[in-house]
């Protein structure tokens, strides 16, 4: 009985909100590393357009609402999902179409790319701020939990309870089945099998007939889909806020270095081994060992590795680690 | 002569912007932002080292920036006698723990073979050394934290001069740099950009969360100055004579001298808050100005031929015997010195030392805008990239204020969208900054005033 409590503190505490949250990396780490790996440069604007899609959403579930239409027990905003990744794709195809093939066309390096992709990010903030404002918005309605904690005790008689969002599982599942979509795109249909090609070798690629056009094109429709969804997941699980967004681009940079950037498995990886690492290092541990341990040896401490303030230093020291021993990340990605 | 034409040019339009500012807003705020402009220079710079003249991409510039500020607090507060008391001595074991590790990790790598047991022994005494400075410094940081924690509750700093920290923030900036060099360096350019950026974020976390250390987010204030305070100024005679002789036309119109007293008055405090910035101004001036010279002087010296080399054909600099690796460590380090001495000067202008307002937006990306826009390897293209978007950050609220204002005329006072656009001013800074940068890198690459190489 008590390692049965000591397992759900675990699952409770650690292990259900790191799966969200590595969800939700993990989406936008695929994002960058399809940019990289097919379009070849570190998008810095990553962070802001994940934001531009959630804040279509955002706006969408306000009118939605006005309007009284909703969506039952689930939350409104994944009605607005298809019109706010329309918004997100229209705006990417601008951007590339005024401002990255110009660069792509000229084959400039990376790095000239990469700053370009600052120059986007500024301007993206600053629509999003002009539109939106920099304020905190909660856009979640339908409802809130699947499991409460007292319902849990109530219905297993344990002394810990489980509590269960919607939105956890909303993440979970809805990244599943995006990311199995996306995977089965890229491996099994032509179109997909000719990204491949092309972010394997541009010149074999384009000897044999396919046509870049259409590649960047699609790329573009597929990051938009996933930074849109990965935008509205963290906001519904969180809230939406600009400044924040931009700031979960560090993580999510960490999570695609870390899984190989270029490689999209990988990326879906390292979204999960930042998660958890954040989240198993910062968690007090005391309640865990209060079941397991017998009475005289409780501990009296917090049993802490590191303070929570280190969330992101974590990541980032994860990061560091991997670029010194295997600076192509644990699931081999591109060369460097 | 005629090669600084378009230099000369660009520094008197950015000149008059600023006079025009003393003349439309206020002197004060003309100078505040010219010593913005002055540290933003010193910043760009230190990034142009990097960049212009290395091909070095750093996105880290915070990092260093913060850590400048750190050597602030560390070298001119005075020490806290009681929190050296309580916990000095086990802060010191600790430092004594962090070099043993170091020596003994240097130690297992030199003699050991590479091979499995090295890795585990390495992690262990990684994981042993971790423990033992947990066990040692956390009834220490306890305590030295509960030293009148609303006043200090820090170790305080060593109670010298304010302007020897700019030194020790460099070297500060340059240690750091020397740590991520060796491990990030050999990193292709965006990875480096994405490291660098991170390495930063983990330092600012570091300074923002051990209190123990300059008090965190709880912030510093009140840090020595090299220039006099306003408040002795206005109660010292020579500095009321002096005002009074500059302004004598204008006191001699008044006539009751109750009411002159008063305009002298006000105008002492004016005065006094202008004569500080002036000395700073002329402070942050004298630091442009020596590092321009060396900048320049090392530019076209063998030394800046060889880097230029490297940046241009790495594999045919090596093939002529250059130490590729060792010329990028040295010149990432030069470079970091540089932005950490911009830091230290920065957080001495403000008199406070605030952790959390350190962001990569405000010290990573604005100061890449202004290497890219002043002109890469090009020191006066620095300074003026520095001077020049500091200005659009700072003046983009007024400027887009104006054009609202002209373009909504018509509308009336009530309208929603007029309403939003005005509250929403703030925000036009970044929009401004970011079609400034996409435009440059469209149609002038290499910036306002692109490099110039000198043949000889």
């Amino acid at each position: 009985m008590d390692l049965l409590n000591a397992i759900i503190v675990l699952l409770n505490y650690t292990v259900i909100p790191a799966l969200t949250y590595g969800s939700q990396l993990a989406l936008g780490a695929i994002f960058v590393t399809l940019i990289y790996g097919i379009l070849r440069f570190a998008n810095f604007a990553t962070g802001d357009m994940m934001s531009f899609g959630t804040m279509f959403a955002v706006l969408l579930t306000y009118y939605f609402q006005s309007l009284g239409i909703s969506f039952g027990i689930l939350p409104t905003a994944l009605l607005t999902i298809p019109f706010a990744i329309f918004m997100m794709i229209l705006y990417m195809l601008t951007i590339d179409k005024f401002v990255f093939s110009y660069y792509r066309i000229k084959k400039s390096p990376p790095v000239q790319l990469a700053m370009v992709s600052v120059g986007v990010m500024f301007v993206t903030q600053a629509i999003i701020r002009i539109i939106i404002g920099p304020s905190d918005r909660r856009f979640l309605d339908g409802e809130k939990f699947i499991l409460k904690a007292t319902e849990f005790k109530e219905m297993f008689g344990f002394n810990e309870g489980l509590t269960i969002k919607s939105t956890q599982v909303l993440t979970i599942v809805v990244t599943v089945m995006v990311v199995s979509i996306m995977f089965w795109f890229l491996n099994k249909t032509k179109t997909g099998t000719s990204m491949r090609a092309y972010s394997d070798n541009e010149d074999l690629a384009l000897l044999s007939g396919i046509d870049p056009k259409k590649v960047v094109l699609i790329t573009w429709v597929i990051a938009g889909v996933l930074a849109t969804i990965g935008g509205i997941l963290y906001g519904l699980d969180k809230s939406y806020r600009p400044f924040v967004y931009f700031n979960n681009m560090l993580p999510i940079f960490a999570a695609a270095i870390v899984g190989g950037i270029g490689n999209p498995y990988g990326a879906f990886l390292g979204g999960y081994v930042i998660a958890f690492a954040e989240i198993f290092l910062t968690y007090a541990y005391k309640r865990f060992f209060i079941y397991l341990l017998p009475e005289s040896l409780e501990p009296n401490s917090m049993i802490q590795l590191l303070s929570t303030d280190y969330k992101f230093a974590i990541s980032f020291s994860i990061l560091v680690i991997v670029l010194l021993f295997r600076p192509s990340g644990i699931f081999e990605g591109k060369k460097l | 002569m005629k090669q600084y034409s378009n230099v000369i040019a660009a520094y008197s339009i950015m000149v008059i912007l600023i006079i025009l500012v003393g003349i439309f807003q206020s002197w004060s705020i003309a100078l505040t932002i010219l010593n913005y402009c002055l540290i933003s220079a010193v910043m760009t710079m230190g990034a142009n080292i990097q960049w212009g003249y290395a091909g070095l991409i750093n996105f880290g510039i915070m990092g260093y920036t913060a850590l400048g500020g750190l050597a602030v607090v560390l070298v001119s507060v005075a020490p806290v006698e009681e929190a050296w008391k309580v916990g000095g001595l086990n802060m010191m074991i600790c430092i004594v723990v962090i070099v043993a590790m170091v020596v003994s990790i240097k130690y297992t790598l030199k003699k050991v073979h590479k091979s499995k047991k090295r890795n585990y022994l390495i992690a262990g005494i990684i994981v042993v050394g971790l423990l033992l400075l947990r066990f040692i410094s956390a009834p220490a940081i306890e305590s030295i934290e509960s030293v009148e924690p609303a006043k200090t509750g820090f170790l305080g700093g060593l109670g010298m001069p304010v302007l020897f920290s700019w030194l020790v923030g460099g070297l500060f900036a340059g240690g750091l740099a020397y740590i991520i060099g060796k491990i990030a360096l050999g990193l292709r350019a965006d990875y480096l950009a994405i490291a660098t950026l991170l390495i930063a974020e983990i330092v600012v976390s570091i300074i923002k969360h051990e209190e123990w250390l300059a008090r965190g987010v709880k912030n510093v204030i009140g840090l020595k100055r090299p220039a006099p305070y306003e408040i002795d100024l206005q109660t010292s005679p020579w500095f009321i004579n002096l005002v009074e002789k500059i302004h004598s036309s204008k006191l001699k119109l008044i006539n009751s001298v109750s009411e002159k007293q008063d305009v002298l008055n006000q105008l002492v405090i004016d005065a006094s808050s202008i004569y500080v910035k002036l000395c700073f101004a002329g402070m942050f001036l004298t630091v442009v100005i020596i590092l321009l010279i060396v900048t320049q002087k090392a530019l076209y010296s063998p030394w800046g031929r060889k880097m230029r080399a490297i940046r241009d054909n790495e594999v045919a600099a090596s093939a002529m015997g250059k130490n590729v690796v060792k010329e990028h460590l040295l010149i990432f380090i030069l470079g970091s010195a540089v932005v950490g001495i911009a830091g230290a000067m920065m957080v001495t202008n403000d008199g406070l030392f605030t952790p959390g307002s350190y962001r990569p937006m405000r010290y990573t990306f604005v100061i890449w805008v202004m290497v890219i826009v002043g002109g890469t390897g090009n020191n006066f293209g620095a300074i003026l990239g520095g001077f020049f978007v500091w200005f659009l950050w700072v003046q983009a609220a007024p400027i887009a204020l104006f054009f609202i204002n002209i373009l909504t005329a018509h509308l009336p006072e009530t309208n929603e969208i007029k309403i939003h656009l005005i509250n929403s001013a703030p925000y036009f800074r970044f929009l401004l900054i970011g079609i400034g940068l996409l435009l440059i890198m469209r149609y002038r690459p290499r910036g306002i005033l692109p490099e110039k190489i000198i043949k000889q």
